[in-house]
């Protein structure tokens, strides 16, 4: 009998499910669940209301970080309704046995920033997250995505959630990158070519050269924005890079077991000739600096392109779409966005704010000051990455350039916390949204990477980074 | 807890004409602070209804011309984040159905989970609603979850794909939870065994 092919992903899967009856979703068993505050209020209360335990706590772990202040952490937080909803984090946990790692905690920080630092995120294991961000756990060859609340209340109450499996799309990206691209580069090129539906109801495997030359952290900032395509989660194939960034944490599996574990993680891979429900590919060495000029992370160009124009747009039904989101961000189609002034740099999100961002920002604006039209808030993603940022002098550096090294949270990335951009500014910005008011009410979002943040906020303007050293 | 249960539906639709209307303008985040599931409504579409200083805009919501249990929305409706806390406040608003040529994912997860039917129709379809609520902003739509199938006041019908263990569900306005909690057995044993 021939064997059945199967992808990573098929694999995973299939390892994970309690029950599967015709027509009935899959009942998937979940490895580990994260938690934060905001999407979890309810869903304890579902289980009081149903007077259901926490199926087994010793799988779920607890952060606040929404809607966290990011200076005066150790000051009980100004905004009432936000410093009832981390209270009612606190409250909830101590009552159902979960482990939190609140504010002031060393290992507080953006959920998704700390499972993977600390070890709980592993590879072949089933991730989820009510925040749809959690796709990032998948640079370790896992399956993670986000759920909504009712499901943060299943997976609390059963340590499973209902769901179908999704097709499967192979992004293979292959060749070398060229100076000053950076994986924030590379998603945000994929994502202008598929555009911001252009994987829904898929799940993505990363592969190719370009993906495996990549540090571990550069492979969450890639997997992180796999549902800014819409795709359900994105996962990359474990290797030595991945072993070596797990051993040791704090978490992760110890001494024998270690290395029994690295064995079985060795087999975490697509087989030979394995059929994906679609693929794609493309040529790394086409990717350059990029920024998104609209209101969805489709609507991204390099750096150096002009903004399309109405009638470059492929599909004409996008039109109305296409203008109102130029209006909202004062651009005018067809014209240059290098050059572009803008208000505000944030460097930070679970998307780009893990040490290694922090370093290449610094490798940027070390000896130089920020233009004066611009603040910067650089807001590390955990407590562990602020402490190593300080070891290191990063804070030093960023200190003598004008930028504010702020304290761990979601910051400015949903406008939801202290940290908004005002109306009408503009921010340029590593996060992952740029959906009108995501960063406050009217705010203007240019996505980029933290390289060419860094360089605007040198010059003031949207900047090519390659234009501005010599240092690649 | 059981849900509200869904068969039959004949209602006025409100049109929003706008592709990939992402969760962030449905529900901004700011307004995602309460602990229970109820209020949200007030503030659905928020930043489209309100100027800054809580006046009205020039907004489909607050135009008395339109009104009724059925949203009609662009491609790609309910993108970004997965605060279910969007589904919610669409319900909490009193609609029960939200038409769309496309959804996302996870927004269509949360809506079924909370008694609001996403119906996803062809966009030559889409595009005729939109035509017919202009024509007529009273004109009624009949959506039958039973039959799958949505009609038009001129008779013009499409009918529409769900899986047959929501559709259960809503019929019989049964939660997820309860399915699962019916198998805690099953899944203590795979955990021990796995």
């Amino acid at each position: 009998m021939i064997q059945h092919r199967k992808t990573l992903f098929d694999k995973i899967w299939d390892a994970h499910v309690v029950k599967s009856s015709e027509g009935y979703p899959d009942a998937l068993y979940i490895d580990r669940h994260f938690i934060h505050e905001v999407t979890s209020p309810q869903a304890f209360d579902g289980l009081r209301k149903r007077n259901v335990k926490v199926f087994n706590p010793t799988r779920t772990t607890a952060t606040a970080d929404h809607n966290v202040p990011t200076i005066d952490q150790h000051l009980p937080i100004k905004e009432a309704l936000s410093r009832h909803q981390v209270e009612t984090l606190r409250k909830n946990c101590k009552e159902f046995g979960v482990d939190l790692y609140d504010l002031g905690h060393p290992y507080q920080g953006i959920v998704h920033i700390i499972g993977p630092e600390l070890g709980l995120t592993l590879p072949g294991m089933t991730i989820v997250c009510g925040d749809s961000h959690t796709s990032t756990h998948g640079a370790f060859g896992n399956i993670s995505f986000g759920i909504g609340t009712s499901e943060v209340e299943q997976v609390l109450g059963t340590q499973c959630v209902l769901q179908y499996r999704p097709k499967t799309m192979l992004i293979e990206i292959n060749g070398k990158l060229s100076k000053g691209v950076v994986a924030k580069d590379i998603i945000l090129y994929v994502i202008s070519k598929l555009s911001a539906s252009g994987a829904t109801g898929y799940f993505v495997e990363y592969a190719g050269e370009a993906i495996r030359n990549l540090s571990m952290e550069a492979r969450m900032t890639i997997c992180n924005m796999s549902i800014e395509m819409g795709a359900r989660g994105g996962l990359i194939a474990p290797d030595e890079t991945t072993f070596k960034y797990i051993k040791g944490r704090r978490f992760s599996p110890q001494g024998e077991t270690f290395e029994r574990l690295v064995e079985q993680w060795q087999q975490l891979k697509s087989d030979e000739g394995a059929q994906y429900d679609r693929v794609e590919r493309f040529d790394g060495s086409d990717i350059a600096p990029m920024i998104t000029y609209g209101t969805n992370p489709g609507m991204g160009i390099k750096v150096t392109d002009r903004i399309p124009t109405v009638n470059e747009l492929k599909d004409i039904s996008e039109q109305t779409s296409f203008t109102k989101s130029l209006d909202y961000m004062g651009l005018e189609q067809g014209s240059a966005i290098l050059g572009k002034p803008v208000d505000y740099v944030f460097i930070g999100s679970c998307t780009n704010a893990r040490i290694e961002d922090l370093r290449m920002v610094a490798s940027i604006v070390k000896g130089k000051k920020k233009a004066s039209n611009v603040e910067v808030w650089v807001v590390p993603g955990s407590k562990q990455v602020e402490n190593q940022a300080r070891e290191e002098g990063l804070d030093k550096i960023f200190e003598a350039a004008g930028f504010q090294l702020r304290q761990p949270g979601c910051s400015a990335c949903l406008g939801m916390n202290e940290d908004k951009i005002p109306a009408g500014k503009y921010c340029i910005s590593t996060s992952n949204r740029n959906f009108e008011g995501r960063q406050g009410p009217k705010s203007r979002t240019f996505l980029a990477s933290p390289l060419s943040a860094a360089a605007a906020a040198i010059t003031g303007k949207v900047t090519d980074v390659r234009e501005l050293t010599d240092s690649f | 807890m059981s849900k509200e249960k869904f068969i039959t539906l004949k209602s006025s639709a409100v049109p929003l004409p706008i592709e990939n209307i992402d969760t962030d303008q449905i529900i901004p985040a700011r307004f995602l602070k309460a602990t229970t599931r109820e209020g949200f409504g007030e503030n659905l579409f928020r930043d489209w209804r309100y100027n800054s200083d809580d006046s009205p805009k020039d907004f489909v919501l607050n135009d008395s011309t339109y009104s009724g249990k059925i949203l009609v929305g662009g491609k790609n409706f309910g993108c970004g984040s997965s605060r279910e806390h969007a589904a919610w406040s669409i319900y909490d608003y009193g609609f029960r159905v939200v038409i769309s040529s496309f959804f996302a994912d996870i927004f269509k997860n949360n809506a079924l989970n909370n008694a609001l039917l996403p119906i996803q129709v062809s966009d030559d379809f889409l595009k005729k609603i939109f035509a017919s609520i202009k024509k007529n902003p009273s004109t009624q739509i009949v959506v039958d979850l039973s039959q799958q199938k949505v009609t038009l006041e001129d008779g013009s019908s499409e009918s529409f794909e769900i899986n047959a263990y929501k559709k259960t569900c809503l019929i019989n306005g049964y939660d997820d939870i309860d399915y699962l909690l019916s198998l805690r057995d099953e899944i203590k044993h795979f955990e021990l065994t796995h």
